[in-house]
């Protein structure tokens, strides 16, 4: 169990990085707690795998150090850290039954046989592979190969800490409910720090405590998924997060005022004047721009509707800017003609893509 | 709308408009394994046909089926109606695009979807119009002399589906496309196919594990299960209305909740111990055993209306998405799933109360069929 501490982390992939752009990794400085469960989130290309490998001691970073409480491991091998790994596919021993799988961790640390038995059968039951715990592995399912994966990166009580890298990639839907859902219980239970990285949203936000966003070698935000979902720091997190994404539009800021295509639209804060070089935005998410009939709002023209079966969101053009929109369940749209209308307190105004931090205004209602 | 070029010269223009496939009876068994299991389905000219199900539910093995890449045991397969059963792939108009990304590396994107009309002997200048105009669409113009492996997985994948989509095929098969690409840019495919595929006209099938995905591209919808088409129609329409528990348990996600009940009089109760008013959906059947079906997001943390049914539960787990949030229930012996608004902070362990909107439940006999149909058409 863990503490890690990543400070003044960077890593280029050429000998001989001279700008920005050569670091696959930009600087980080971050102190992840204990027993904590934390979700690196990007893109493909953003640097959450070379991050993962630094921790994992796979990478070793160009410049700066990796912390395990006041251990520096910088340099230490995967084997001398005291983690545990679980991949995108799974890595089982197919000539093994599954008990041999889930013990052999705890055998090749020399664990007393009783032990072992206990933990196996724990860790079996939390994961339902009870009833196939002496069949081979070879036998069984791609699901069940990648349960046991996980329950032999489990089964160990005295690791610093559980690096998971994609685990659930190649589990069907309705499995993914049930396993995303025990290893929340499992961290609950074992105290022990988790390190989960995914492209995906639903399941970085769903695991983890504090989510990690990264972009370009950059970590953009860190944050708790209300923090993240409600407060973007960055107008790529506003995209990432979300589905569809936030909408983003080019705007003018008059004090308290955005003006979009001649249309003013109240901020719940007051900014002052920006510079004229700073490319200037709003962004609100479609969970609060609400389409209603035309005339009572902003006019847009709508240009499709798609009906997901739990709500319906609306594609419509303002100021030539594509936006997406909810439609209440009583509301009825007909034709192409509708009008928008702003939850005021949740639009945020960003510059040149971050976050601008405004005054909140006294004594106003949303 | 023929976009890739009127090919006059090789199909009467009147020809387009019969373009259908029609699987008679169609089944598939491998050293007796059953694949397939007599689907009979009809895909009409320009249509978006999803393929829903889970993994080893039947979707490769059907697809391969229509493609010709296998021949079935027993039925037929009728393209514009003509019987093809056994005729192999080379005879048939079929493309495929699979979730792996299939291109030459040597080759430039362009010479990758020009491909198979150098393999047709078009003339050259025939070549570059349809190439350029399947680029376009797919937004590869930028990218048109650049190797694949110089490209993203999204730009890889849109130049296998320029491919599929420049030899004008009758029948384009797409095996989970998208399953290999990041969130977002899987976000971003999948809105824009909609709009290629109609601009195409093409038969399409599209194999997906995810119900969401089948929601966002509508179209029609069969939902596959071991080997069998449970239902068949407008997307939108198979989810709201699943005439059986097959059906509702494939179209669900997060999956459908179910508990077993006897019906006798006023009086619902589970087999678990739940007692239950009959009100709702209940009021509608006779009295007898049942399956009743309900989606996560018809189970609240407050009560929808005056009849909503109350069961005390104890938290399992709470997930937060940012805009809702799930919440991991037991109920008695079941364990079920809430898909609520908000961001809804519940310790594990604590016990709360969950609603169920009983105008929104499925009941379904001891068949499987839906019972409660008039009802689940007002939700």
């Amino acid at each position: 169990m863990a503490r890690i501490t990543l400070d003044r982390l960077a890593h280029s992939y050429s000998a001989d990085p001279r700008k920005p752009s050569d670091y696959a990794l930009k600087e980080i400085n971050h102190v992840w707690e204990q027993g904590g469960a934390y979700a690196l989130l990007g893109p493909s290309g953003c640097g959450k795998t070379t991050l993962l490998n630094i921790i994992s001691g796979l990478v070793i970073p160009t410049r700066g150090r990796i912390l395990f409480d006041d251990r520096d491991v910088t340099t230490l091998r995967t084997e001398a850290r005291n983690i545990a790994q679980v991949f995108q596919f799974p890595v089982v021993y197919d000539t093994m039954t599954v008990a041999g799988n889930l013990a052999f961790p705890l055998e090749n640390r020399r664990v007393p046989r009783d032990v072992i038995e206990a933990r196996v059968k724990e860790i079996a039951g939390l994961l339902g592979l009870e009833r196939v715990l002496e069949r081979k592995a070879r036998n069984l399912t791609a699901d069940a190969k990648q349960k046991i994966s996980l329950g032999r990166g489990l089964v160990r009580a005295d690791v610093g800490a559980i690096l998971f890298d994609e685990p659930l990639t190649v589990i069907d839907p309705h499995l993914k409910w049930q396993l995303r859902s025990t290893l929340k219980e499992l961290h609950r239970r074992l105290n022990v720090t988790m390190i989960y990285v995914t492209h995906d949203q639903t399941e970085a936000l769903t695991f983890a405590d504090k989510v990690v966003v990264m972009h370009d070698g950059a970590v953009v935000q860190l944050g708790t998924p209300e923090e993240l979902f409600e407060r973007p720091a960055h107008t790529f997190v506003g995209h990432f997060i979300g589905s569809p994404g936030m909408n983003i539009l080019a705007a003018k800021i008059e004090g308290a005022t955005a003006r979009v295509d001649g249309h003013a639209i109240p901020l719940p804060r007051a900014y002052p004047p920006f510079p004229k070089d700073q490319r200037v935005e709003i962004g609100v998410r479609p969970e609060y721009v609400h389409l209603r009939p035309s005339g009572s709002g902003i006019p847009v023209k709508v240009k499709r509707i798609d009906d997901i079966g739990r709500r319906r969101i609306a594609r419509v053009e303002l100021d030539g800017q594509p936006l997406a929109a909810s439609i209440a369940d009583s509301i009825a749209i007909e034709g192409d003609e509708g009008s928008l209308a702003f939850d005021a307190e949740q639009i945020h105004v960003y510059t040149d893509g971050r976050l601008a931090a405004g005054k909140p205004l006294v004594g106003t209602q949303s | 709308m023929l976009l890739f070029g009127n090919r006059a010269s090789d199909r009467q223009s009147g020809e387009r408009i019969g373009v259908s496939l029609v699987l008679e009876g169609v089944r598939k068994e491998v050293d007796g394994n059953l694949y397939i299991a007599d689907v009979s389905l009809t895909l009409g000219k320009g249509s978006l046909n999803v393929l829903l199900g889970a993994t080893l539910a039947g979707k490769t093995s059907l697809m391969r089926l229509m493609a010709g890449l296998d021949q079935p045991s027993k039925g037929k397969v009728v393209m514009n109606g003509r019987d093809v059963t056994g005729w192999p792939v080379q005879r048939r108009n079929v493309a495929m695009v699979y979730q792996q990304f299939i291109n030459y590396p040597s080759l430039s994107v362009y010479e990758n979807i020009a491909s198979p009309l150098r393999v047709a002997g078009l003339r050259s200048a025939e070549i570059a119009n349809r190439v350029r105009e399947a680029a376009r669409l797919l937004r590869l113009e930028p990218y048109l002399e650049r190797r694949p492996l110089e490209l993203s997985g999204g730009q890889q994948q849109r130049t296998a589906i320029a491919r599929a989509l420049v030899k004008d095929a009758e029948l384009v098969l797409l095996d989970e496309p998208l399953a290999n690409l990041d969130y977002k840019l899987r976000e971003e495919l999948r809105e824009e196919l909609p709009r290629i595929f109609a601009a195409s006209g093409a038969i399409f099938v599209y194999a997906t594990t995810e119900p969401t995905e089948a929601l966002l591209l509508g179209g029609n919808t069969a939902t596959l299960f071991k080997g069998r088409i449970s239902q068949f129609g407008p997307t939108a329409r198979v989810y709201r209305w699943p005439h059986d528990l097959v059906t509702a348990g494939v179209f669900s996600d997060p999956p459908l909740n179910t508990i077993s009940v006897v019906k006798s009089g006023p009086i619902v109760r589970s087999d678990t111990g739940l007692v239950m008013r009959s009100v709702g959906a209940f009021a509608t059947v006779p009295d007898g055993r049942y399956t009743v079906g309900f989606r996560a997001h018809h189970l609240g943390l407050e009560p929808a209306g005056a009849d909503s049914i109350a069961l005390p539960a104890i938290v399992s787990v709470a997930e937060i998405t940012g805009s809702e949030s799930f919440v991991h229930v037991d109920v008695g012996e079941h364990r079920f799933v809430a898909q609520v608004p908000g961001v809804r902070r519940l310790e594990p362990s604590s016990a709360i109360t969950v609603y169920l909107d009983p105008l929104r439940l499925f009941i379904f006999d001891k068949a499987g069929r839906l019972r409660s149909a008039e009802l689940a058409k007002a939700a």
